[in-house]
C-alpha cells in the first residue's frame, strides 16, 4: 500500500489513539456512545485500532428515539455484529412511559431534547462514569469549547466555569461519586476530515450520506423526509435529490439536495464546494442562537 | 500535509477577533451561514467579524471570553488548528492551557499603545510554556498613518524586553486586521516592510524541527495481553526513536531488556519514531506496568523525589504549603507536598519577589521546591516538554489547580 500524505490525519488519528487509552486508564465503566452516524463509526473504528490486539474495552450504548431512520438502525445492527462489541440500546419511549420525560407538543414534536433525560437515566442505574463521544468542536460554538475530558455534575450538566485545564496531554478524570466525564476524543476533527479518514481507511457509512430520491416537505427553511411520526398531509411534499450531512432524528434532521454523490469521494468533493454549514441544517440546533448550548447544561452529549 | 497548531493571544481591544474572522473569511473556510453573522460599515467598508467568535452565552452576557476556543482551518499547504486565547490577566490560567498546545503563538499589540504589560505577560508566559516560535502581530497600523516609525519604535521597545526571554523563532509583522493588510498578501500600504505577511507564515514555519527526536522515551500507558498470551506494552513515543533488536532500559525498575517486536494495527516497525502510537514487545520476562518508562542504557531521564519546578497556580484557593496534593506526571499519579517558595514572579513587571512566607494564588506564577512520595521519571522542561511537566490536583475537591515546569 501507498503511504499516503495525509500527516495532519496521522496526527488526529494519534490523537484520538491516545484519548481513548487515557479514558480506558482513568474509569471504570465507560460506554461508547453509538448512534450509527458517521462520527461514531469512526470514533469506534479507532477504538479497534487503540486496544489492539485485545478487544474493544467499552460496552456501546445507542439511545434510542424511536425516530431514527430505518436505514441507521439495520445499519447500527450489522456493523455492531461486525466489531463484535456489546450494544446497549436504551428507548426514550421507555423514559415516556416511565413518566421521567414528556413528549415534546407542536406541529412536529421532537425528541431530541428529551433523550438527554434517556441517557442520563442509563448513567444512573448502570453507574456509568464515562461516556465516550463523538462530538467535534467544529460542529459548533459551545463544542468550540468543549474539552476532551468534559467534567459533568450529578445531573450531567456541563459547566462551562466548572472545567478543568488540560495542559499538554495530562488528563484528569478526577470527580466526585455521581458525577461522570464525557470524553471526545475526535474534538479536533473536522467534517472533511473524518471523510478523508473514511476514505483512507476504507469504512462503510449508512447509505443516507449519499444521493438519493426521496419525499421531502419543507418545514422552517428545512426540507425534512415525510415519515411515520409526523402528519405531513399539512405540508406540500414532493420528491427529490437529496443526501444527509449528519444522522439524527428523522424530525429535525434537514436534508440537503444533492445529485450524484455516490461515492466517498464524491462526499469530499461535494464538502469541498458546499457553502452551508454541517449542522446548517438540524432543526434541532437552529431553534435558537445558544440550542446547543441550552440542551448542553442538562445532560446532552 | 502538516498539521500546525497555533495561538492567537490578545485581550478583545487587539483585534483577536478581527484577526480570526479576517483568516477564516479570506482563506475561504467561512460558510454562507457563518458570513451572514458578519457585517459591513457602509461609510468605511470595514468588514465587522467580531460575531464569528461569538461564543457561549455566558460569555456575551457577561461580555467577556471565559475559554480557550478552537477553530479549524486549512490552506493548500497545511490544516491549522487556531487556540484562540483570551488575554486580560484574570485569563492567565487560560492563557497557559492554550499556549501549552501550539508550535506558534501570535501575540497582538495595538500599534495605538504599543508594548504595554499586558503584552510582556504573553511574551513572558509564552516562553515560560516553551512556545518555539513567537509572531508579535504589531496591528492597527492603518489608525496610525500605516507609519513605519511607529512600527520600528514598537520593535525596537520589544527587542529590548525579548533579551531576558528565551524564544529561539522570534519575528515581528505590522498588520491591520480590519483592513486586511499583510494578512494573506502583501500590503500595499506599506512598501516599506519587506518581510513576509501572516499567511505566508503560517504556511512556511518551519516546525518538523519542533519535536525532539533524540532522546528516546516511551511511557507505558497500558500492558495489552494478546489471545496468544503475549504481553506488550502500549503507548505513544515522545521523543527519540527505538528499533527492533535494540538494548533499553526499563524504568524506575533498571532492569534491561531487548525489543523483540513494534507493532500497531496499522502496520510492523523496525524503527518508530516519536509521534508513533505502538506496542512494544521485549525479550525475556520483564514486570512493567503503567506509569512506567523505556529509554536507552546511554540516555535515562533522572529519578526524583525532590523537584524544583516552576508552577503557575490555576485554582482560587492558594497554594496550602501543609497540604497534600496529587501530581500527575507522564502516566504515574503520586502525592507530593510544597516544600519551599523560592520566588515568585511579579505577572507585571516580570521581577522575582523572594522572602519568607510568599503564597501562591490564582494566575501567579513561582518556583518551587516539591516533594513526592515516589520518585517522578524525568527529565528537564526544556529538554523535554513532556517528560519535563505535570498537573497538580487537589484530592478534596478534584481540581487541576497547577501547571509544573521541571527545571
Amino acid at each position: 500500500m501507498i503511504e499516503r500524505n495525509n500527516d495532519y490525519l496521522k496526527a488526529l488519528e494519534a490523537e484520538s489513539v491516545y484519548i481513548l487509552r487515557e479514558a480506558m486508564s482513568e474509569f471504570n465503566n465507560s460506554y461508547l456512545l453509538f448512534s450509527g452516524g458517521k462520527d461514531s463509526i469512526v470514533l469506534a473504528h479507532l477504538a479497534k485500532k487503540a486496544f489492539w490486539p485485545s478487544k474493544i474495552p467499552f460496552k456501546f450504548l445507542h439511545i434510542d428515539t424511536g425516530h431514527n431512520f430505518k436505514e441507521t438502525i439495520i445499519f447500527r445492527d450489522q456493523f455492531i455484529e461486525k466489531m463484535g462489541v456489546d450494544l446497549l440500546v436504551k428507548y426514550v419511549e421507555d423514559s415516556v412511559k416511565e413518566g421521567i420525560a414528556s413528549e415534546e407538543k407542536g406541529v412536529i414534536p421532537s425528541r431530541n431534547a428529551i433523550q438527554s433525560v434517556t441517557l442520563m437515566s442509563a448513567i444512573d442505574n448502570l453507574s456509568i462514569d464515562c461516556c465516550i463521544a463523538g462530538a467535534r468542536r467544529d460542529e459548533e460554538k459551545s463544542r468550540a469549547k468543549e474539552r476532551f475530558f468534559s467534567h459533568r455534575d450529578e445531573f450531567g450538566s456541563w459547566l462551562p466555569k466548572n472545567q478543568r485545564p488540560e495542559l499538554w496531554n495530562i488528563f484528569s478524570g478526577k470527580k466526585f461519586e455521581n458525577e461522570h466525564f464525557r470524553v471526545f476524543p475526535l474534538s479536533n476533527w473536522t467534517e472533511l476530515d473524518i471523510w478523508n479518514y473514511i476514505s483512507q481507511e476504507e469504512i462503510t457509512v449508512p447509505s443516507l450520506y449519499f444521493s438519493h430520491e426521496r419525499e421531502v416537505f419543507e418545514y422552517n427553511g428545512i426540507f425534512l423526509a415525510t415519515n411515520e411520526f409526523v402528519d405531513s398531509s399539512q405540508f406540500n411534499c414532493l420528491k427529490k435529490f437529496v443526501r444527509f450531512r449528519t444522522i439524527g432524528d428523522m424530525t429535525c434532521t434537514g436534508a440537503v439536495e444533492s445529485k450524484g454523490v455516490k461515492t466517498v469521494t464524491d462526499v469530499i468533493e461535494d464538502l469541498k464546494e458546499t457553502r452551508i454549514s454541517e449542522r446548517g441544517s438540524r432543526g434541532d440546533d437552529l431553534r435558537s442562537d445558544t440550542a446547543m448550548e441550552d440542551r448542553k447544561r442538562v445532560g446532552y452529549f | 500535509m502538516e498539521f500546525l497548531k497555533f495561538a492567537t493571544i490578545g485581550s478583545v481591544d487587539d483585534g483577536k477577533s478581527t484577526l480570526i474572522g479576517r483568516l477564516l473569511f479570506e482563506t475561504n473556510n467561512l460558510y454562507d451561514d457563518q458570513i451572514k453573522s458578519i457585517s459591513v460599515d457602509q461609510n468605511t467598508k470595514d468588514i465587522n467579524f467580531a460575531h464569528v467568535t461569538d461564543g457561549l452565552k455566558a460569555e456575551r452576557e457577561q461580555g467577556i471570553t471565559i475559554d480557550v476556543a478552537y477553530r479549524y482551518f486549512s490552506t493548500e499547504k497545511r490544516k491549522f488548528m487556531i487556540v484562540d486565547c483570551p488575554g486580560h490577566i484574570e485569563y492567565t490560567r487560560n492563557m497557559i492551557t492554550g499556549t501549552s498546545q501550539v508550535n506558534l503563538a501570535l501575540v497582538l499589540v495595538d500599534a495605538r499603545h504599543g508594548i504595554v504589560e499586558q503584552t510582556k505577560r504573553h511574551i513572558f508566559l509564552s516562553s515560560l510554556m516553551g512556545v518555539k516560535h513567537l509572531a508579535i502581530l504589531v496591528n492597527k497600523l492603518d489608525l496610525e498613518n500605516y507609519s513605519e516609525e511607529v512600527y520600528s519604535k514598537i520593535v525596537d521597545d520589544c527587542k529590548t524586553f525579548l533579551k531576558k526571554i528565551d524564544i529561539p523563532d522570534v519575528r515581528f509583522m505590522p498588520i491591520s486586521a480590519l483592513k486586511g493588510d499583510n494578512i494573506i498578501s502583501r500590503s500595499e500600504n506599506m512598501p516599506w516592510y519587506k518581510g513576509i505577511y501572516l499567511l505566508e507564515l503560517l504556511n512556511t514555519v518551519h516546525i518538523s524541527s519542533d519535536e525532539n527526536l533524540i532522546d528516546a522515551r516511551f511511557p507505558v500507558q497500558l500492558v495489552s495481553r494478546s489471545d496468544q498470551n503475549v504481553r506488550s506494552y502500549v503507548g505513544t513515543i515522545l521523543s527519540g526513536s527505538f528499533r527492533v533488536g535494540e538494548k533499553v532500559k526499563v524504568l524506575p525498575s533498571g532492569m534491561e531488556s531487548q525489543i523483540k517486536r513494534i507493532s500497531n494495527i496499522n502496520k510492523e516497525f523496525q524503527h518508530a519514531m516519536a509521534g508513533d502510537w505502538v506496542n512494544i514487545e521485549l525479550e525475556g520476562d520483564v514486570d512493567i506496568s503503567r506509569g512506567d518508562l523505556l529509554c536507552r542504557e546511554n540516555n535515562q531521564p533522572t529519578i526524583k523525589q525532590d523537584i524544583d519546578c516552576m508552577i503557575c497556580w490555576l485554582d482560587k484557593e492558594k497554594l496550602n504549603p501543609s497540604k497534600k496534593y496529587l501530581i500527575k506526571h507522564l502516566h504515574q499519579e503520586v502525592m507530593c507536598i510544597f516544600k519551599e517558595v523560592l520566588y515568585k514572579i511579579s505577572i507585571e513587571s516580570l521581577n522575582r519577589e523572594m522572602g519568607e512566607n510568599l503564597n501562591i494564588g490564582i494566575n501567579e506564577i513561582g518556583r518551587v521546591k516539591l516533594r513526592t512520595t515516589k520518585g517522578l521519571i524525568c527529565d528537564s522542561f526544556k529538554k523535554n516538554n513532556r517528560t519535563g511537566s505535570f498537573i497538580i490536583i487537589d484530592r478534596f475537591n478534584n481540581q487541576t489547580v497547577a501547571a509544573g515546569m521541571i527545571l
